[in-house]
């Protein structure tokens, strides 16, 4: 550890904690650096933003292989009857007699559902973006503690291993769906998926949550003790607020799906009923009583409600930043924004058991949850004005980033509004675990969320590696993704509407759903065809690495503290002092002022021709 | 059809793609520079998000009236049409909003794009503006809730007396059905005493039990309050009865219910929907394995006088599987004998006997 220079560069970039406010940085410490070994560079880097590129590539792996398995089972789905002997060279026993098992249909939604939700969404995005902007944006060398952020990542990565080895499980990886009811998901005599391989999934949940809990412990500390001199809370970016408050959300969250986990455990291997109760299965009364399989569902949706707000809110962050930088105006709103992140988060503590309204819970607490449900509708419509407002009377520039975000707040509307449906006991009684639920949650929280990483790799992939993605293919990628999402999802809707449950490996038994063949196969083919899309992505992404066109310190004329770095910052972001700030982040276009942006470290003694009445006392 | 469409959106993204790349090569003529600041492609792409607007609109319109009626299962219980009612005009007001704000954030996007020279407006905030635009979808949602409210407490309000009870218990994987009997109570089970014959793990030394018979359907009358319970006794399943508008958990070790009034017999739903083999179905929609895509069970609604008649001929379990009688009698004898206290003795045979 002594040869450990970033460490100690740390340390001395840590003195912001016990004198707060102070960024002054006579060391101009990376300049003083030994080489640093590959290992110590790119493998157990500690410094932010390798972690950040650490998350983004591992989240992209993820993203293939999610995709890849949502491709198998939309076969499936849109062609029931035909064989896919084609495929046993890749699925080998999954194929029988040119059949997909109907069990390895269950492990395909339940591994697509959980790598989607926790490794691509969570760690993908949050873990992505949390890095690499926190210290950035606030005006930090680096993470309070880059250590715990390595362990972060590491543990993200063998939970990533353990994860990975399940799918090649001779039973099966997990089957019992990404929501893991027991006792589905405690017998393996119910479905083989719920031997090794839920025991897999559990091991591996087990090592996410603790790499979440020490990223967001950091991510906290950090932004309330690092921000540079004059970065107040209230000078904050929004992303910075949404990471924030995100992390904030996972601490209290993901704790309670590791007790769920644990209990879970127990009652698999130890022979405990904290879930199970009078079951007989396979020829056998199991001795187990007095458990409950709701309980379980209580504590996996004190999660999984926050959740699907952890995963969501970072875009909303970046999207809120990327869509006044780019159409040249401040955010409408700021405070409002703030306030409906910070609603958000306190209601989405409190509407979880809206997942549950059919489960045989007390109908009264169904209508208590009804209630608050449709509360937190109004935090996000507000969010949602907000954002046309920031379009209206602008001076938009089409950058890819700027179409992912744009493309992000359709698919947000689209997506939110039938949760309305959702939030209403009543009606959920018919919707309930119908294709219409995996519509609205594919449109909120998985097409916009992937929007929102989508629009922030392309906005910070030039800080990230100082160069920028070809806004060409970006424009094809877009316009493929976003007719491709509707395509998909929308058609989808009606399907629900008309009660076609979810996680049916076919349809072809029942009259009620058997209509909609021709429906299924367009949304296959669409589904197919928007995941080839991708590639024109990752293609971008990778080609762009190495030889895309060389990024400016400033390339969209931004006006937040990362951009005010070099090209590519080295360790500590800065090279010399870390400049302090003096006004929000969100000066476009000001009226008298000489360009249309003035960055958050000008002053206001600087800008007297554009300063407002109340900001003249400032100079 | 699907073929057709399938090509259509084929073509569509090939001339999206043609159109891109021929305007990479134009821009890259005119401007020269890969450097400028904002060049041909910012008004392509705001021209292209009017294209998505209007013909994605239309087409999202079309498809959606082509699919109206089959998204519809026809509706045959009493509060089904309430909720109907209700899902359909939350529908209308979510749809104008959902038109209202897409219409905006597309006609923004073309219209505010980039122009040389033109600053955008300096507009951070407007408390007016804010706090009427927080009241409004407030009050639109106290609305919805507060109707949606009134009904779920009529829907999960408890069931009139007079109820037919059926129950139906979930199993990997199809479903069980058993009726009360003419005693109208349903008797005791214990999964502990579950076999292969007495799958619902009756436990005939309830007198309850002795009249109670299964069936491998519901039936149900019309125009007549049926209270379903439901249990489970391996995993979670969910009964589904689309056309009843009914959903309620399948849970092992907690019973739960779902009551409802059917408004259609099975034949009258034929005549309606012109389909001489239509059925209600009942389908499994809670994931519990490997059969779960193909647990369905038939529900017939009978006018009333015929559902009398159907039940009266239905044998009870404990007719129909004498040995397992035997065999709770046997129990009780020899339980008898070990306490022997004489009461027992002389009430549990007598009244079995007499249900015999
Ligand atoms: C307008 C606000 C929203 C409301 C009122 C709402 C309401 C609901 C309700 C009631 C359900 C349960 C439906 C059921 O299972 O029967 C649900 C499911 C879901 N929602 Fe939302 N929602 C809203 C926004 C969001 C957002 C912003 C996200 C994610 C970013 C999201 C993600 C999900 C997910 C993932 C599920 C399904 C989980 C599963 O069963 O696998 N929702 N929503
Ligand atoms: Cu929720
Ligand atoms: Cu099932």
């Amino acid at each position: 550890m002594a040869a450990n220079l970033p460490t100690q560069a740390q340390v001395q970039g840590g003195a912001g904690v016990t004198e707060p406010g102070i960024s002054h940085d006579e060391h101009a410490h990376h300049d003083e650096h030994h080489e640093q070994s590959f290992l110590q560079k790119y493998v157990f880097s500690t410094d932010h933003k390798v972690i950040a590129k650490q998350f983004l590539i591992t989240g992209i792996i993820w993203a293939i292989i999610g995709g890849t398995l949502s491709s198998l089972f939309r076969l499936q789905l849109g062609w029931p009857e035909s064989t896919f002997e084609w495929l046993s060279p890749f699925l080998g026993k999954w194929i029988e007699a040119g059949k997909l098992n109907p069990e390895f249909y269950l492990a395909l939604v339940t591994m697509h559902g959980t790598i989607m939700v926790f490794f691509v969404l969570t760690a993908g995005l949050s873990g992505t973006f949390s890095n690499f902007l926190i210290p950035l944006q606030i005006g930090a060398r680096d993470m309070a503690s880059g250590f715990m952020n390595m362990l972060s990542y590491w543990f993200f990565f063998a939970s990533s291993v353990v994860m990975f080895v399940s799918l090649f499980l001779e039973t099966g990886p997990a089957s019992a769906g990404w929501t893991i009811y027991p006792p589905l998901s405690a017998l393996p005599q119910a479905i083989p998926g719920s031997g090794a391989g839920q025991t897999f999934w559990l091991v591996s949940m087990a090592l996410f949550i603790v790499s979440q809990l020490l990223g967001g412990v950091n991510y906290i500390t950090t932004v309330i003790n690092l921000r540079t001199q004059g970065m107040s809370m209230s000078k904050l970016p929004l992303t910075i607020w949404a990471f924030f408050l995100t992390a904030i959300l996972g601490l209290l969250s993901f704790p309670v799906l590791f007790s769920a986990a644990l209990l879970l455990i127990f009652d698999r291997s130890f022979g405990t009923s904290f879930f199970l109760s009078d079951i007989y299965i396979a020829g056998q009364a199991l001795p187990n009583t007095g458990g409950s399989p709701i309980l379980f569902q209580h504590l996996f949706w004190f999660l999984g409600h926050p959740e699907v707000y952890i995963v969501i809110m970072p875009a909303m962050g970046m999207v809120s930043e990327i869509l006044a930088t780019n159409a040249r105006k401040p955010i409408f709103g700021y405070r409002a924004m703030i306030g409906s992140l910070l609603g958000i988060s306190l209601l989405s503590f409190i509407v979880w058991a809206h997942h549950m309204f059919v489960t045989g819970m007390n109908p009264f607490l169904g209508s208590v949850f009804m209630f608050l449900t449709l509360i937190i509708a109004v935090p996000s419509a507000v969010k949602t004005f907000n954002w046309l407002a920031t379009l209206w009377r602008g001076n938009i520039r089409f950058t890819s980033a700027m179409l992912f975000s744009i493309g992000f707040v359709s698919l947000f509307i689209a997506g939110g509004l039938t949760g309305i449906v959702l939030g209403n006991a009543a009606l959920d009684i018919q919707m309930h675990n119908t294709y219409f639920v995996v519509a609205h949650f594919h449109l909120v929280m998985g097409s916009s969320a992937f929007f929102g990483l989508f629009a922030g790799v392309y906005h910070w992939f030039p800080k990230m590696f100082g160069r920028m993605l070809d806004e060409k293919l970006g424009y094809v990628h877009f316009w493929l993704t976003f007719l491709g999402v509707y395509l998909v999802f929308l058609p989808m809707h009606y399907v629900g509407i008309a009660g076609f449950p979810r996680r049916y490996y076919a349809w072809t038994g029942f009259d009620s759903f058997s209509q909609f063949a021709d429906l299924n196969k367009f949304i296959s083919a669409a589904a197919i065809i928007a995941f080839f899309a991708q590639f024109v992505f990752i293609f971008n992404f990778f080609y762009s690495i190495f030889r895309g066109r060389r990024a400016t310190e400033n390339p969209w004329n931004s006006t937040t503290l990362e951009w005010t770095t070099p090209v590519v910052p080295g360790h500590g972001n800065w090279p010399g002092a870390i400049p302090a700030v003096h006004r929000w982040p969100y000066d476009y276009s000001k009226p008298g002022a000489a360009e249309d942006f003035i960055p958050q470290h000008i002053p206001y003694s600087q800008t007297q021709s554009s300063n407002l009445p109340y900001e003249k006392e400032m100079e | 059809m699907t073929t057709l469409g399938i090509l259509l959106v084929l073509v569509l993204l090939l001339v999206v793609f043609g159109l891109l790349f021929r305007l990479q090569i134009l821009t890259s003529i005119f401007s020269g520079s890969s450097t400028r600041e904002v060049g041909v492609s910012n008004r392509v792409n705001a021209i292209l998000f009017i294209i998505f607007l209007v013909v994605g609109g239309a087409a999202f319109a079309w498809s959606f009236a082509d699919n109206y009626d089959k998204m519809n299962p026809p509706i045959a219980s009493v509060h089904g049409h309430a909720t109907e009612r209700m899902f359909w005009t939350t529908m209308i007001i979510l749809g104008i909003v959902f038109t209202l704000t897409q219409v905006l954030l597309f006609v923004y996007s073309y219209k505010y794009q980039h122009k040389e020279g033109r600053r955008a407006f300096f507009f951070p905030h407007n408390n007016k503006i804010e706090v009427i635009w927080t009241l409004i979808p407030a009050i639109v949602m106290a609305g919805l809730v507060f109707a949606g409210w009134k009904e779920w407490t009529r829907i999960t309000g408890p069931a009139p007396k007079d109820a037919v009870v059926v129950e139906v218990m979930g199993k990997q994987f199809n479903w069980l059905v058993r009726y009360p009997g003419r005693d109208q109570k349903l008797g005791v089970v214990n999964y502990r005493l579950i076999d292969a014959t007495n799958e619902f793990g009756f436990d005939l030394s309830d007198q309850n039990g002795i009249d109670d018979f299964v069936a491998p359907e519901i039936h149900v009358p019309k125009g007549h309050p049926v209270l379903l319970k439901i249990r489970s006794r391996d995993v979670l399943h969910a009964v589904y009865m689309p056309h009843f508008r009914v959903q309620m958990y399948a849970v092992p070790g907690m019973p739960t219910k779902f009551w409802f009034t059917p408004t259609m017999t099975t034949d009258e739903m034929r005549a309606q929907t012109g389909n001489p083999k239509f059925t209600y179905e009942l389908a499994c929609n809670q994931i519990c394995g490997r059969g779960h895509f193909a647990m369905k069970l038939n529900i017939v609604v009978d006018e009333p006088d015929d559902y009398v008649a159907w039940f009266a001929q239905q044998k009870s379990f404990s007719e129909q599987n004498p040995d397992v009688l035997a065999s709770f009698k046997q129990k009780s004898d020899k339980l008898v004998e070990k306490e022997t206290t004489p009461a027992a003795a002389a009430v549990v045979p007598a009244t079995a006997k007499a249900s015999l």
